[in-house]
């Protein structure tokens, strides 16, 4: 891949990003314009805005690297993402954004009266943001590694600075038009290449793609493994290597391996004959762990449905919970447009979503050992350079490298925004625009000093972690706070406390490496399943035990999250004013 | 419902009234309904929880669509595999275009019902309301 092509790419995606942020910052004036872009962004500019903000780099370059991996299961993937807002809009668009308040804590608040509340809703909108970010600042550093070999720390730095820029700068506005603009760079930087590689694809006699099978190698290629893997051989193999294998040097030697595990060392270049079989990573080492392909749970095929399911629930419930998601809905004009904003939103994401898994099933024909280097999530980056190669496949790579940028900057920014406001309005001492900078910082530093520090948090188990978390805490929360009378604070301190933690604690078990198979692990793994019934339960019971602490004020709220906003506007100058006046 | 009716049917609420003049006629639309909502009378509690059954039926119903079109979807792709009958055409194309395409405009048609729906509901609500 030519480097001087990508790093041009990157440059443009970040230069137009400030651009078009400064432009932001002369329209930007007032402090409703910097949180809220004054709510008035029309449903077409808003809707492309969440979703540019919402098709991150797990969208961009992951999907495609989990299909090469594991074909068409993986699917389940995207349409989760699309059917998170199918769920969100039919019970929480409207409601949330009538409820007049800006973040999730701003709801819980308003909704249950309770400070106590709030506090917890900002902390794990704060702690879901910041697991969001980590993976968005580490992606960034492995994109540029992969695209021009700098160092893994300078991606996430670039994203760092330039997300900090343009959200400092111009607060929700600027930052509107910026996602907005990304959201049809990504469009267009997946699509044109992807009409490019089809056709090259039919020229070569459209190949199927095989699932079923271990991958082949069409033609000699060789293979270069940067991190040390173990391989398991079902039959043996004739391999060229230079480097070490099974701690033995060899410098461009035929050498024949059994069936059976085999250790590569690192920088070890492998050479494979035509049409041999891409022999897979041996079980239970995860090295290179930083990655999106990895699924979940490495005992996915143990208990498919169960995992698949965990997966749905979470996707599906998730997406209403996240706080770079919930924030958009508050720069709708009136509850009404949010919905149809939610509409084309779920257009957009759809659009989107039928690309990757094309490169996904080239990446499988075309670059197979990519499993091998566990590096899947560089298909996406690498196909133009193998399939069409020359100037043409330069510049695809670099059209591609752009907007696999602009899904780091725009998906960043969005975190930044929300995790931001919250650390304003229940962190720092008092509210205005120059301590909402100071937590722009804060909320971007605390993400980046942790992806240095930790090297190999799994990016796939990051954002999973989210969407797991917020399923089975915020889902409860605004479900049973939109539509049901008896929710009180003491009911969600229970269910977001029980719920979330259940979940948060499940993953982290996996993490730990706790259950190593069987029911108990495909349990922790995908806990889901069972953690969004215990959260809502949870906040049921507890609610209807403490039935004297409903909130005194809730029939006016929910008749203000449920009312058309032309019916209670009137009413505010109509009534009290009128009676007033005469 | 005419005018005034439900107002001028409870006399209690009508004492803390003072110093409005006669003359001063409500201004168009401003429907005795509304202020039942506003002042939060039981009969406006009836009113908003009418809007809100109605509205969260119309969420249930998508969201059975989306259970029963999307969710059953890996009972569906399972089913070979539990019984085994080799003679099964391979299932892997209908999950690529299924999970790859189909699903998608199905999202989004369910998606365009409950906008109009619930903005239906919504419409019919403020007519009520507004006593036209």
């Amino acid at each position: 891949m030519n480097q001087a092509y990508a790093v041009a790419a990157v440059t443009v995606v970040v230069l137009a990003t400030v651009l078009i942020g400064a432009l932001g910052l002369r329209i930007s004036r007032t402090t409703s314009d910097f949180y809220v872009a004054s709510r008035t962004v029309k449903p077409g500019l808003n809707a492309a805005a969440i979703s540019g903000e919402y098709l991150s780099a797990a969208s961009f370059l992951g999907i495609a690297g989990l299909v090469l991996l594991q074909g068409p299961e993986m699917l389940w993937y995207p349409v989760g993402y699309t059917a998170g807002y199918l769920v969100l809009l039919v019970l929480v668009a409207a409601p949330l954004r009538r409820s007049g308040a800006y973040t999730l804590s701003d709801f819980a608040e308003a909704r249950l009266e309770s400070p106590q509340v709030r506090r917890l809703a900002s902390l794990f909108v704060v702690g879901i943001g910041w697991l969001y970010l980590l993976p968005q600042l580490q992606g960034a550093g492995l994109t540029l590694e992969i695209l021009t070999g700098a160092p893994d720390w300078v991606g996430g730095l670039v994203v760092a600075l330039v997300v900090t820029g343009a959200v400092a700068a111009g607060g929700m506005r600027s930052i509107t038009f910026v996602q907005a603009f990304q959201y049809w760079l990504k469009l267009t930087a997946l699509l044109v290449p992807a009409l490019f590689l089809v056709v090259a694809w039919l020229g070569d006699d459209a190949p199927r793609a095989r699932f079923a099978e271990p991958a082949t190698f069409r033609e000699h290629t060789s293979v270069r493994v940067d991190d040390t893997v173990r391989i398991d051989l079902d039959r043996p193999l004739r391999v060229t290597v230079t480097g070490t294998v099974d701690d033995r040097r060899h410098d461009r030697e035929p050498v024949a391996l059994d069936a059976g595990v085999h250790r590569i060392g690192a920088g070890t270049e492998l050479g494979f004959p035509a049409h041999a079989r891409v022999p897979q990573k041996a079980g239970s080492e995860r090295t290179g762990a930083s990655s999106w392909s990895q699924p979940l749970a490495s005992s996915r095929e143990e208990h498919p449905l169960y995992a698949t399911y965990g997966l749905i629930l979470a996707t599906f419930l998730g997406t209403m919970g996240l706080p770079h998601v919930a924030v958009r809905f508050y720069t709708s004009p009136n509850g009404t447009a949010a919905r149809r904003t939610t509409l084309v939103v779920l257009g957009l994401v759809g659009a989107f979503y039928l690309l990757p898994p094309v490169y996904g099933a080239l990446g499988r024909i075309y670059a197979p050992e990519l499993s091998l280097t566990g590096e899947a999530d560089a298909a996406v980056l690498v196909l133009p350079d193998r399939m069409i190669g020359g100037v043409g496949g330069d510049l695809l790579g670099a059209l591609l490298a752009g907007g696999a940028f602009a899904a780091f900057l725009s998906t960043a920014s969005g975190l930044t925004m929300s995790v931001a406001g919250v650390l304003t309005q229940d962190v720092l001492p008092s509210r205005g625009v120059r301590h909402f900078r100071l937590a722009t910082v804060i909320a971007m530093a605390v993400p980046l000093g942790l992806s240095i520090v930790t090297v190999d948090v799994p990016v796939a188990d990051a954002v999973g972690l989210a969407f797991a978390v917020s399923a089975s805490s915020f889902c409860p929360l605004l479900v049973l706070g939109i539509w049901w009378r008896g929710l009180t604070p003491p009911g969600a301190v229970a269910g977001l406390v029980v719920g979330g933690g259940a979940a948060l604690t499940a993953v982290m078990a996996t993490r730990a490496g706790l259950p190593a198979d069987g029911w108990s692990h495909s349990l922790l793994a995908w806990p889901a399943v069972w953690s969004v019934p215990l959260g809502f339960l949870t906040m049921v019971l507890v609610s209807l035990a403490t039935r004297d602490r409903i909130p005194a004020g809730t029939a006016a709220t929910l008749a203000r999250l449920h009312l058309p906003e032309d019916l209670m506007a009137n009413d505010s100058t109509g009534v009290s004013g009128g009676a007033r006046q005469r | 419902m005419s005018a005034d009716q439900p107002a001028s049917a409870r006399p209690p609420r009508r004492e803390t009234v003072t110093g409005v003049p006669r003359s001063a006629r409500r201004p168009p639309g401003h429907a005795p309904a509304r202020s039942e909502i506003t002042e939060q009378t039981s009969l406006g509690a009836t009113y908003v929880r009418s809007l809100m059954r109605s509205q969260l039926r119309t969420a249930l119903i998508a969201l059975g669509a989306l259970v029963l079109l999307v969710g059953s979807l890996p009972l569906l792709f399972s089913l070979p595999e539990v019984f085994t009958t080799s003679d099964l055409p391979s299932p892997a194309p209908f999950v690529w275009a299924v999970l790859g395409v189909v699903v998608y405009p199905v999202l989004w048609l369910i998606a365009r019902w409950y906008v109009r729906r619930a903005e239906r509901n919504e419409r019919a609500f403020s007519k009520l309301v507004e006593g036209r």
